[in-house]
């Protein structure tokens, strides 16, 4: 526990200084890739990791989040910002309207109609729905946010915008890991029958976590909106979905240290080995199904919650 | 009034009716037996009970509301819990975690409580917490609380899962083949542990094979053969009932040509 604690507070310390330590825009830009990835990974992991629904069309949501907030903003001059909790609720209620009839689906048959829903609202933006969404070029000329007045424009002040937006995003989860609430997911992804039969309201529980990863990742979008002043279709295709996904299956399905480093490795990583960039995917693709076989659970698997006056395991580390 | 009561209830599946017109009733306080053959429709009859199948026709009541149509949790919540005739219990979590999945029902916090950690809610996650100790103290199994389910044997895993349905604080209990796979001396301990949920005041409903154990914890026995009811009593007068005994006997026969 307090090797964590150590190894956690180092860990914020540094990167808390590094855009200080290191001026250098092109890596603080990496960093915020990665910190947004983390960000929707582990809006992700609550659906996936924690619940064992595979929503393989998670860049969805993430693009409902961004459209509206893009669009309010160009509109209407709403400072973006603003629009963060507009577009969580917008993602979510999209959620809702597509997960009801679906959620009841079992694995493979989920991961397929989710795919579905995620080329579906591709192909409705690029076909400029409603006359709203520009069709594939997108929309451009996104305001820039402003917190207190100050505009935020260069990449170390979109550093803390994003890094501080992820720190609550672990808080949020960890807080509803640790709950009956994150309880309740978990025994539905152990066994359905056995949760609902323990007096779990299975179906709520599922669509509840659904619609809480979507409108996590409808702020994501947000910020992604806010960070390119420019959003077209091509940012939410269905590879954004599934690097998604393998973020949160590689770091460690259940896992928030998982998720993060998933993110790590699979959105920072590839910026080291640019000059290889078509071996990259045949390398990330070995390392995916090495990582199958050898750890299959994830590189930081979850810990088991502790409980107060649980008799300690002999020979455990609990 | 009886604490359950089922009237006339079929379920069909394709051309099989695995339940065909079954009336009994449990009394509260009692423990009652089901038993028959292989096959005879007992689970069915516990699926029908616990919501996750519905009945054809037919009317289930519990202290005198229907549970016909309600979903598996609501009837939890209304006060009847059950274990499984295959163990299903929650392998990868913690045995006290498995536990607090029969609290939950008797849990309010929301999302919004469980972020910011309010005094109730944390109040209720010690009471919980005390509950799952209760009752695992309760099967013997508070040692083994931060083990995995997995870890277990199986006849302990099958005291957890009576632990898991006890924390739901039911009226009536239902257990399906509770001494399988256990041994002679687990079976004993099974027994006493069935007397004792019953001194509690918690109805008990039972599924079981092992003749010697139903005989004495049941004070009543309702057999069913092909779906059918064809005896209701007491242990002894069921146990000399012609029709029982044709019943076990045929079976037997069979058992013996597999
Ligand atoms: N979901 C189902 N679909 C189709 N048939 C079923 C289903 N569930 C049970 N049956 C059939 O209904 C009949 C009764 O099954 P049930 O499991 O209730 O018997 P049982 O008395 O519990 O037997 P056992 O002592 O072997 O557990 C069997 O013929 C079984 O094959
Ligand atoms: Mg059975």
């Amino acid at each position: 526990m307090n090797k964590n604690a150590f190894i956690i507070s180092v860990l914020l310390a540094f990167f808390a200084c590094f855009p200080v330590l290191f001026s250098n825009p092109y890596w603080i830009g990496v960093l915020n890739d990665i910190w947004l990835y983390a960000i929707l990974g582990l809006s992700l992991n609550w659906i996936v990791g924690h619940t064992g629904l595979f929503n393989l069309g998670h860049a969805a949501y993430y693009a409902v989040g961004a459209y509206t907030a893009a669009i309010l903003s160009t509109r209407y001059n709403i400072p973006i910002l603003w629009l963060l909790p507009v577009a969580g609720a917008a993602a979510g209620l999209f959620a809702l309207a597509v997960a009801r009839p679906i959620i009841h689906l079992r694995g493979d048959y989920l991961a397929i109609v989710t795919i579905g829903v995620g080329e579906i609202v591709r192909i409705a933006l690029e076909n400029d729905i409603f006359g709203l969404t520009g069709g594939s070029n997108g929309i451009f000329g996104i305001p820039r946010p402003e917190i207190f007045d100050m505009r935020i424009r260069r990449p170390w002040q979109f550093y803390y915008l994003i890094g501080g937006f992820l720190l609550i995003t672990i808080w949020f989860f960890y807080r509803l890991e640790q709950s009956r609430f994150g309880r309740a997911l978990n025994y539905i992804k152990e066994d359905e029958t056995a949760a609902e039969g323990s007096g779990i309201n299975t179906a709520w529980y599922k669509l509840a976590a659904f619609v809480i990863g979507a409108v996590w990742a409808g702020m994501a979008g947000t910020l992604f909106a806010a960070k390119m002043t420019i959003i077209s279709p091509g940012s939410f295709n269905f590879w954004e979905s599934v690097l998604i996904f393998a973020i949160v299956i590689l770091g460690g399905a259940g896992s928030i240290p998982g998720v993060i480093l998933g993110a790590f490795l699979l959105v920072g990583l590839p910026e080291f080995f640019r000059n290889f960039a078509d071996a990259r995917m045949l390398f990330f693709g070995a390392a995916m199904v090495l990582m199958m076989i050898f750890r299959n659970k994830g590189l930081l698997p979850p810990l088991a919650r502790k409980y107060a006056g649980v008799p300690r395991v002999k020979g455990g580390d609990a | 009034m009886s604490l359950l009561s089922l009237e006339k209830v079929v379920k069909t599946f394709g051309g099989l009716t695995a339940v065909n017109r079954v009336s009994f009733s449990v009394d509260a306080g009692d423990v009652v037996g089901l038993i028959g053959p292989n096959g005879a429709g007992k689970t069915t009859v516990f699926n029908l009970i616990t919501g996750n199948y519905t009945p054809d026709s037919g009317e289930i009541l519990f202290e005198g509301r229907s549970v016909k149509g309600k979903k598996p949790h609501k009837i939890v919540d209304m006060g009847i819990a059950r274990t499984f005739q295959s163990i299903r219990l929650f392998q990868n979590m913690s045995v006290v975690e498995n536990v607090l999945a029969g609290c939950h029902c008797r849990m309010k916090s929301g999302i919004f409580a469980s972020m910011i950690r309010t005094p109730g809610q944390r109040r209720e996650e010690k009471k919980a917490l005390e509950t799952a100790k209760e009752v695992l103290e309760f099967v013997d199994l508070w040692e083994s609380a931060g083990l995995s389910a997995s870890s277990l044997s199986y006849g302990k895993q099958r005291l957890l899962e009576i632990a898991r349905a006890l924390a739901s604080r039911p009226r009536l209990i239902i257990l399906d083949e509770p001494a399988g796979g256990m041994n002679d001396q687990e079976t004993a301990e099974l027994l006493h542990l069935i007397r004792e949920i019953s001194r509690k005041g918690i109805t008990v409903l039972l599924i079981e094979h092992d003749m010697g154990l139903v005989m004495r914890a049941c004070e009543k026995l309702v057999v069913i053969e092909y779906g059918t009811k064809i005896a209701e009593g007491r242990p002894e007068e069921v146990k000399n009932n012609p029709r029982v005994i044709e019943a076990y006997l045929g079976s037997d026969e069979e058992e013996d040509a597999c």
